[in-house]
C-alpha cells in the first residue's frame, strides 16, 4: 500500500499543453504513471505524448474516469483550475504552481467546504515537487529515480531537501512508501498533520519523516498530533535555523512572523513530542535508518 | 511588499478609512510650504521608511511654525533612520510626510493579518493602542480582541460591531468604527494586502475615528493584478543587491557573514546556510537560483553573490533532479573561466549525472574543491576560507 496515489490511479494534467507540463507529463508516463488525459479550455481534441485533451475537467473525468489531477497553469488562473478539479469530482489534486496569490488561495479553501466530506477533493500543495509512491506512480516533477521502494513516509514543504532526503535514503539501500510535497506557500492544500494522519494509517508506512522549515503553525500542529495520537516513530529536519526573522526567505511562508515560528523553536516543540530531529541536513538519512532498526 | 505610511493613507482613505489631512515633501522648503497649505496650528514632521520604531529614532517631530518645520524635515532628509526594525545599517529618509496634528482621546490597536492556523484573514485589535503588537500581547493580552472574516461574505456588521463594543467605543461612534473595519477590510482583500496595521487609530476630541499611522504590506505573487500597487515599490528602501536579484528573477537575502552560497531551492538552500554555521562559518546570503540551473543563471549568481564585498568563499550547492549535474558543472565551469574568482569555490553536485559533472569539474583545471555530501561541502568551505584567509594575512605581513 501506499497513501495518496498508487499504480491504478488515473491522472489528468491540467495545463498539458505548455511546456513545462509536456516534459513532466512524459516523464511521468515513463515512470509508469496512469496518464490518462489533460485539460486546456479551447484545446479539446488535440493529443500530447498520446493523450487526449479536454476543454474542461468534467469531459475529462467523464470520458476517463480520472481521480487525480496535477495543476500546472500559470498562478493568475491556477486557483480556478483547482477549484475546477473539486467541482469535476477530482479525488486528489496536487497543485505544482508557483505564485499564487494567497487570497486565491483562501477561496480555494473554504471553496473545497462546499462538497460533503467523503466527496471533498484532497489537495496537496500549491508550490511543491508533488507526491510519488515508488514503483508504482509518480504525480508530480521528482526525478523518480532517486527514490526506492520501501517503508518510510516522507512529508515535506521543500522540494529539493525532499530529493535530499530521498537520495540519502537510496544512498543507505532504504526505500519509500510515499514522499508528498504539502508545498512553501503560507496557505496551503493539506498541512503536515493531515498527511501525518495517512501515514499513521498506512499499513505499507513504518517510519515517517517530517521535512520542515521556519515559519507557521503547521509543525507545532504536527506535534501535538504526534505526541497525542501517532504509534508510528517520526524523524524530523528543520531547515532555516539561520534565518533572520521578518524576511521570506525564497518559498512565500518561509517566514518568522510569531512566537514558535523559528526553527529553533521548531525544533525544541518537536523534540518535547518526541521527534528525533536530525541535526543538519546532511545526516536525515542516518537518522531515519536508526528510527528503522529500532 | 511594503508602502509608505502616506501611501498606505492615501489607499485606506480611498475606502472610507478616516485620516488626518497630510501631504507628501521632498525637501524642507516644500515641507514648510506644504503644512502652509494645509492649515492648522501645530503639525507633525515624519521620516517616511518603510519601517517601524520612528518616533524613537528622532524620524517623527511635533512641530509649531514654518522654522521647526523646515528644520525638523532638514535634520530627517538624507539621514539613514535607524530603529529597532530597521538593522544597524539603518533606512535612507528622502521623503516626509507633514500631517496636521488632531489632538485625541484614546489610542487603538488595529492590525489585519493572514491567519495562517484558520487560513483567513484575521482581525486583530486591542483597546491598549501606540504600543507594538508583541508589546500589547506581553503587557495586557486580555485586552486583545481576534475575528477571522468568512472570505465568501466578508466581514459582517454584526462582527464589526462586536469588535467596537469589545474595544469600548462609545455608543455614538459604533457606525464610524464599523465603516472603519470594513473599509480595512475591503483595502486588504480588494488589494491582496497581506497585512495592515493601523496603531494608533484614534479618537479625537471631536469624536472623528482616525488612523494616525498606517501600514500595509502586499502580496507579490498578487501584483500582477494591482499596477497601481506594483508603481509604489520604493527601490531606495531596499538593499541593492536584493533589488538586483528581485529584478532578475532570483530569490537573494543578503546577511552579514562572508561564505557566499549558491543553491536549487529555497529549503535545501536554508539547509545549505545552517550546515555552514554548524561548520564553524557564517553564510553571507541565501540564494535560490530555482530549478533549472543554466549556464547564465549559475553566472549571474555568481556575479550576484560576489557582489557582496564581505564574501570571501563561495559554496555552491545543486540538487539536480529535473535538469543535470554534468549541465550545473558545465555552467559553473563557464562562469568562473568568464570571471575568474580570487577565493576559495566549493561545488557539491548530487542528482542525476552526478559522476560526470564531477569529471567536468576536475577537467577544467579550476581549482574548485569538490564535496560529495552537503555537511563535507561546508566543512570544506570553512577550511578552505580560513586558510585563505591566513595566507593573506601572511602575504600582508610580508609585504
Amino acid at each position: 500500500m501506499s497513501i495518496l496515489i498508487d499504480g491504478t490511479t488515473k491522472v489528468i494534467v491540467q495545463g498539458i499543453t505548455g511546456r513545462m507540463a509536456q516534459f513532466h507529463t512524459k516523464e511521468m508516463i515513463d515512470y509508469g504513471t496512469s496518464v490518462v488525459g489533460g485539460v486546456v479550455p479551447g484545446k479539446g481534441g488535440e493529443t500530447v505524448h498520446g493523450v487526449p485533451v479536454f476543454n474542461t475537467v468534467k469531459e475529462a473525468v467523464a470520458a476517463t474516469g480520472a481521480e487525480a489531477s496535477l495543476v500546472f497553469v500559470p498562478p493568475p488562473f491556477a486557483a480556478d483550475s483547482i477549484m475546477e478539479a473539486a467541482d469535476g469530482g477530482i479525488r486528489y489534486c496536487v497543485c505544482i504552481t508557483d505564485g499564487i496569490p494567497a487570497q486565491d488561495m483562501i477561496q480555494v479553501k473554504r471553496y473545497m467546504l462546499r462538497y460533503p466530506r467523503e466527496r471533498r477533493m484532497v489537495l496537496t500543495g500549491p508550490n511543491c515537487a508533488g507526491t510519488i509512491s515508488p514503483g508504482k506512480a509518480m504525480l508530480g516533477i521528482m526525478p523518480g529515480h532517486i527514490y526506492l521502494k520501501g517503508h518510510v513516509g516522507v512529508v515535506g514543504r521543500s522540494g529539493t531537501l525532499g530529493y535530499e532526503t530521498a537520495q540519502q535514503l537510496k544512498d543507505l539501500g532504504i526505500g519509500v512508501s510515499t514522499s508528498v510535497g504539502i508545498g512553501g506557500d503560507p496557505i496551503n492544500g493539506s498541512s503536515f498533520r493531515d498527511i501525518l494522519e495517512r501515514f499513521e494509517e498506512d499499513p505499507d508506512t513504518h517510519v515517517v519523516c517530517m521535512i520542515g522549515e521556519i515559519g507557521g503553525p503547521q509543525e507545532a500542529e504536527a506535534a501535538a498530533y504526534i505526541q497525542s495520537t501517532m504509534t508510528k516513530p517520526v524523524v524530523a529536519y528543520i531547515a532555516g535555523l539561520t534565518a533572520p526573522k521578518g524576511r521570506t526567505m525564497g518559498h512565500a511562508g518561509a517566514i518568522i512572523s510569531a512566537f514558535g515560528e523559528s526553527a529553533s523553536e521548531k525544533v525544541e516543540i518537536l523534540s518535547a513530542a518526541g521527534v528525533t530531529v536530525a541535526e543538519n541536513p546532511s545526516v536525515i538519512g542516518a537518522t531515519i535508518a536508526r528510527a528503522l532498526a529500532a | 511588499m511594503d508602502i509608505h505610511e502616506y501611501q498606505a493613507k492615501d489607499l485606506l482613505r480611498g475606502f472610507g478609512v478616516g485620516v488626518p489631512d497630510g501631504a507628501l515633501a521632498y525637501s524642507p522648503e516644500q515641507a514648510a510650504y506644504r503644512a502652509r497649505e494645509l492649515g492648522g496650528e501645530r503639525w507633525i514632521v515624519k521620516a517616511q521608511i518603510h519601517a517601524g520604531g520612528r518616533g524613537k529614532a528622532g524620524g517623527v517631530t511635533l512641530c509649531a511654525s514654518d522654522h521647526e518645520i523646515a528644520d525638523a524635515a532638514a535634520a530627517m532628509f538624507g539621514r539613514r533612520l535607524v530603529t529597532h526594525q530597521t538593522g544597524p545599517e539603518g533606512k535612507g529618509v528622502y521623503r516626509v510626510y507633514v500631517e496636521v496634528a488632531v489632538p485625541f482621546e484614546r489610542e487603538i490597536y488595529l492590525g489585519f493579518v493572514l491567519d495562517r492556523t484558520t487560513q483567513r484573514v484575521m482581525i486583530v485589535a486591542s483597546s491598549q493602542g501606540g504600543m507594538e503588537i508583541e508589546e500589547i500581547s506581553a503587557k495586557s493580552p486580555e485586552s486583545i480582541v481576534r475575528s477571522t472574516v468568512e472570505p465568501a461574505v466578508g466581514l459582517r456588521e454584526f462582527q464589526a460591531r462586536e469588535i467596537a463594543f469589545a474595544l469600548g467605543i462609545p455608543g455614538g461612534l459604533t457606525q464610524q468604527m464599523v465603516r472603519t473595519l470594513q473599509g480595512c477590510y475591503r483595502a486588504f482583500r480588494d488589494l491582496d494586502a497581506t497585512m495592515v496595521e493601523i496603531n494608533p487609530l484614534v479618537i479625537t476630541h471631536d469624536n472623528r475615528i482616525l488612523a494616525l499611522d498606517a501600514k500595509m504590506t502586499f502580496d507579490t505573487n498578487a501584483l500582477f493584478r494591482h499596477p497601481q500597487i506594483a508603481e509604489l515599490r520604493d527601490k531606495s528602501q531596499e538593499d541593492p543587491r536584493e533589488s538586483m536579484a528581485a529584478d532578475r528573477g532570483l530569490s537573494y537575502i543578503g546577511l552579514k557573514g562572508n561564505i557566499g552560497c549558491i543553491v536549487n531551492g529555497a529549503g535545501l538552500a536554508m539547509a545549505t546556510m545552517d550546515t555552514i554555521k554548524l561548520a564553524g562559518g557564517e553564510p553571507a546570503n541565501f540564494l535560490d537560483i530555482g530549478g533549472g540551473a543554466t549556464p547564465e543563471r549559475v553566472a549571474k549568481a555568481f556575479r550576484l553573490v560576489t557582489s557582496d564585498k564581505n564574501v570571501q568563499a563561495i559554496l555552491v550547492n545543486i540538487f539536480a533532479g529535473i535538469n543535470r549535474c554534468d549541465w550545473v558543472a558545465d555552467g559553473v565551469v563557464q562562469a568562473l573561466k568568464a570571471e575568474p574568482l580570487d577565493m576559495p569555490v566549493v561545488v557539491r553536485l548530487a542528482g542525476t549525472n552526478v559522476e560526470e559533472g564531477l569529471k567536468i569539474l576536475a577537467r577544467s583545471g579550476l581549482p574548485i574543491i569538490r564535496a560529495t555530501s552537503l555537511m563535507e561541502a561546508a566543512e570544506r568551505a570553512v577550511t578552505a576560507w580560513k586558510n585563505d584567509q591566513s595566507q593573506n594575512t601572511q602575504v600582508r605581513v610580508a609585504v
